[in-house]
């Protein structure tokens, strides 16, 4: 037995002895050009590599990752919306006859299914016949399932309130307020302060803080309300306690 | 010198037919994209590997920052991306390509499916790649939580109760995952661990598998 240079094992080898190295079978049974692997392929593939390593990068310079402000699990207002991939399955728990009483059907009959069957698809689509267009069944049914994830998603993310969950999600600066001020005593002994946080960082409603709220505004808001989450007349008191709390918030919510 | 150096360990391991076996195989004609254009499909699983070679060097570097615990998760996270040189872009390169991952592997399946490559001898490779398709989108949905910011948490809590609704098994899912009754401290080291060690190792068992299995077969014909 001789492998590699020279090579001989003395003694006990349990190197199997095994016949001359057998190269990889060739294509030759295709005809047409084919080129070995190395280096021939991997020298243009690279070349594709480098370009496309370079177009990855320009995005994560151009476009940096978003980062939402620090979990607060006390916000239970936030609307929740998983990454892009995921979209197709959340949306469908949003149908009637896959949520609810039905939700066995959404969760794990559907989804359950469609990862079998993708499983064992060797196994379902059994005939000689590669070409797509020569086994219909497999083909459509891969296309409709391809079409009801597309829908799904579009589904989900027309219907997502993409400005209002920017709007919770926003990383909020600490400010500074006196909490000694007249203008806090009058917000922490209305209503306000339940729902817009101890701090104006906001709660089950909006952050005040970081936003530019005018004086006027405030007043207004106070009174009217916006509906449908902010009740009218949430401000009970006189005149005088609303102007100075308007003079508050105008003050603290300053960029 | 190099010459040298290769004998001497050619000499004890034999090692010669093991990189002729990977340099010698040939590239049939009908998947090189020099030769027919259209043949850029063949190209999505390389690809694939392309980006999970990115996302685990990526990763790596993340955790040279990156701090599991839920005091310090977030704030880990906010200086890497606004403190640190370039961190933006090692965050950035992980988070984007993340997706980028879950594209080249979906449009892989697509064009094995369409070509029908899954069928005879290449049954258990096509399982091996629709376990490796889960295993990255469970990646996926673990890398999700762990910056810990408001749609990380809110979106895991989802996940975690659409889990937990399960017939029979639900609770246990839940619990396994979970750690506690809440979505916590225990929670986040849970997909830290889960992320970073028990599914890359999955990750890599599979993907050796599936290699061996391609060199074994080779690449389906033309067809």
């Amino acid at each position: 037995m001789h492998r590699g240079k020279g090579m001989t094992f003395v003694g006990d080898s349990r190197i199997p002895k095994r016949g001359k190295f057998i190269p990889p079978k060739d294509y030759s049974e295709y005809p047409g050009k084919t080129e070995a692997f190395l280096p021939n392929f991997l020298l243009k593939e690279w070349m594709v590599g480098a370009v496309f390593l370079i177009g990855f990068l320009v995005l994560t310079v151009s476009e940096a990752s978003p980062l939402e402000a620090e979990a607060d699990p006390t916000k239970a207002g936030y609307i929740p919306l998983p990454d892009w991939y995921f979209l197709f399955l959340y949306q469908l728990l949003k149908y009637p006859y896959a949520a609810g009483d039905y939700k066995v059907i959404g969760i794990v009959i559907l989804p359950g299914l469609a990862m079998i069957a993708l499983l064992i698809a060797p196994w379902l689509d059994r005939g000689p016949e590669r070409r797509a267009a020569r086994r219909p069944i497999a083909t459509g049914l891969m296309l409709l399932s391809l079409i009801s994830i597309i829908y799904l998603t579009w589904e989900s993310s027309v219907s997502h309130d993409w400005a209002k969950s920017e709007e919770q999600g926003k990383i909020v600066k600490k400010v500074d307020i006196d909490k000694s001020s007249e203008g806090y005593k009058i917000y922490s002994s209305q209503s306000c302060v339940n729902c817009h946080g101890e701090n104006l960082e906001g709660k089950v409603g909006p952050a005040l803080v970081g936003k530019n709220i005018p004086a006027q505004l405030v007043e207004k808001v106070a009174v009217n309300g916006i509906p449908p989450k902010m009740p009218p007349n949430a401000f009970k008191g006189s005149d005088k306690d609303l102007k100075t709390l308007a003079k508050f918030i105008e003050k603290v919510s300053k960029k | 010198m190099l010459t040298k150096l290769y004998d001497w360990v050619d000499e004890r391991l034999d090692i010669t037919p093991m990189w002729r076996d990977l340099a010698d195989h040939e590239v049939p004609e009908h998947v090189n994209p020099a030769y027919h254009f259209s043949a850029f499909v063949y190209c999505f699983g390389g690809l694939t590997f392309f980006t999970i070679v990115i996302q685990i060097l990526s990763g790596m570097f993340l955790t040279m920052y990156y701090v599991p615990d839920i005091n310090n998760a977030w704030d880990s996270v906010f200086y890497l991306q606004n403190k640190v040189a370039y961190g933006q872009i090692v965050r950035g390169m992980h988070h984007w390509g993340a997706s980028l991952t879950i594209v080249m592997v979906f449009l892989h399946t697509l064009r094995v499916f369409f070509t029908g490559a899954y069928k005879k001898p290449r049954e258990l490779n096509w399982i091996v790649g629709v376990l490796l398709f889960f295993i990255i989108l469970g990646l996926g949905f673990t890398g999700y939580l762990l910056p810990w910011d408001m749609k990380a948490l809110f979106a895991t809590k989802v996940g975690l109760q659409i889990a937990a609704s399960v017939p029979f098994i639900g609770n246990w899912i839940e619990v396994l995952l979970q750690g506690s009754d809440i979505v916590g401290a225990q929670t986040l080291a849970r997909f830290f661990a889960i992320h970073v060690f028990f599914l890359p190792a999955a990750l890599l068992g599979l993907l050796a598998a599936h290699f061996i299995m391609i060199r074994k077969q080779g690449i389906s014909g033309p067809l």
